[in-house]
């Protein structure tokens, strides 16, 4: 058995309404270890009001090499973007 | 000797000095994310040293602020607990004492938070939401290592065998507590005790620690009497002050 404590991925909401943010990882031997650990590593600022502690290793990710199959088919879809119409002054910034 | 002077100083130097103790930690602990926690709990106690001794320095009305206090004093001026001078010792030691102090700190602070003194009342409100982190963090702690492996439970047990002696000096009774709860300042020490004792032996028996059945007591902290400790670290932590008195960043 590996005497490292395995690693968490940290998620924090920054203010109500906003989505829970990926803001880094750290070790922990267990959840309720790993949210202390955020609160003392990543929250020191006052910057968030919920935490969330996910196990590295329940993480899928797509593999960097498939990068062109999965994400270039879009960028020839320009039509796909909605950069054609033209916003009223009044809606401001989007 | 005036009894609310004495009282900023007993809780602003326990936490200036058991502050400056865990920060002795920085860069050394066991595990990154421990040293991060523990390097936040020694900036808390920093912090809450700044107004403890701001108001000490106050209710003194000689001139002297929170830095003349922390940087100025000799030993046989401070006010802090035996228990917070003590040496870090492993890991297991420091978070004991820490535990320990942590029970005392955060019963201390609920009850001042009602004081009839308002400058006291107000900085305990403040502290008190900090220290109960503190508080919740340090007593997990004890639970995982008390009962965890054979060795971290044995370390705990001596952990704790070596700083019980230290812990009576702070519900003591003397002539400034007296004044102190007969006006409404702090509570009751006698009562504290006996929450603490609840608090501590629920943890203790969660770790599967057996608590000293020892009620003997080192004092002479809150007199200024030290143990040889509190030299070694006001030389380091004074250095800069005494040698060169005044220097600005």
């Amino acid at each position: 058995m590996s005497k490292e404590w395995p690693l968490w991925e940290i998620f924090i909401r920054g203010q109500n309404g906003l989505s829970h943010r990926h803001v880094g990882s750290l070790h922990a031997p267990d959840a309720e270890m790993a949210v202390r650990n955020a609160r003392d590593v990543y929250t020191r600022r006052n910057e968030g009001v919920s935490i969330w502690v996910v196990p590295s290793a329940q993480i899928t990710a797509s593999a960097p090499s498939e990068k062109g199959l999965l994400f270039e088919p879009s960028q020839s879809k320009i039509y796909r973007h909605p950069t054609f119409y033209d916003i009223p002054d009044d809606v401001g910034h989007m | 000797m005036n009894p609310l002077f004495e009282f900023c100083l007993r809780i602003g130097d326990s936490t200036l000095i058991l502050g400056h103790r865990v920060s002795e930690w920085c860069g050394h602990a066991p595990v990154l994310e421990e040293d991060i926690a523990l390097a936040n709990t020694a900036l808390d106690l920093i912090g809450q040293t700044q107004l403890w001794l701001g108001l000490a320095g106050g209710i003194e009305g000689k001139g002297r602020d929170a830095d003349a206090l922390a940087y100025r004093r000799d030993a046989a001026q401070f006010r802090n607990f035996l228990l917070v001078e003590r040496p870090n010792g492993d890991f297991g030691q420091t978070i004991m004492r820490q535990f320990l102090f942590d029970n005392w700190h955060h019963l201390m602070l609920n009850g001042l938070k009602s004081s009839a003194h308002n400058g006291i009342a107000e900085i305990a409100a403040k502290a008190e939401r900090e220290v109960a982190y503190h508080l919740e963090r340090s007593a997990d702690l004890v639970v995982r290592l008390g009962d965890g492996t054979e060795e971290s439970h044995q370390r705990m047990q001596r952990a704790l065998d070596l700083h019980w002696p230290w812990c009576g000096e702070m519900f003591a009774v003397d002539p400034v507590t007296e004044t102190l709860v007969a006006d409404g300042v702090i509570p009751n020490p006698v009562e504290l005790r006996e929450k603490w004792l609840d608090q501590v032996e629920s943890v203790l028996t969660e770790s599967t620690l057996t608590k000293p059945n020892s009620d003997f007591s080192h004092k002479g902290g809150t007199q200024g009497r030290h143990t040889e400790h509190l030299g070694h670290l006001l030389a380091e932590m004074q250095f800069l002050q005494r040698a060169y008195p005044d220097a600005q960043w």
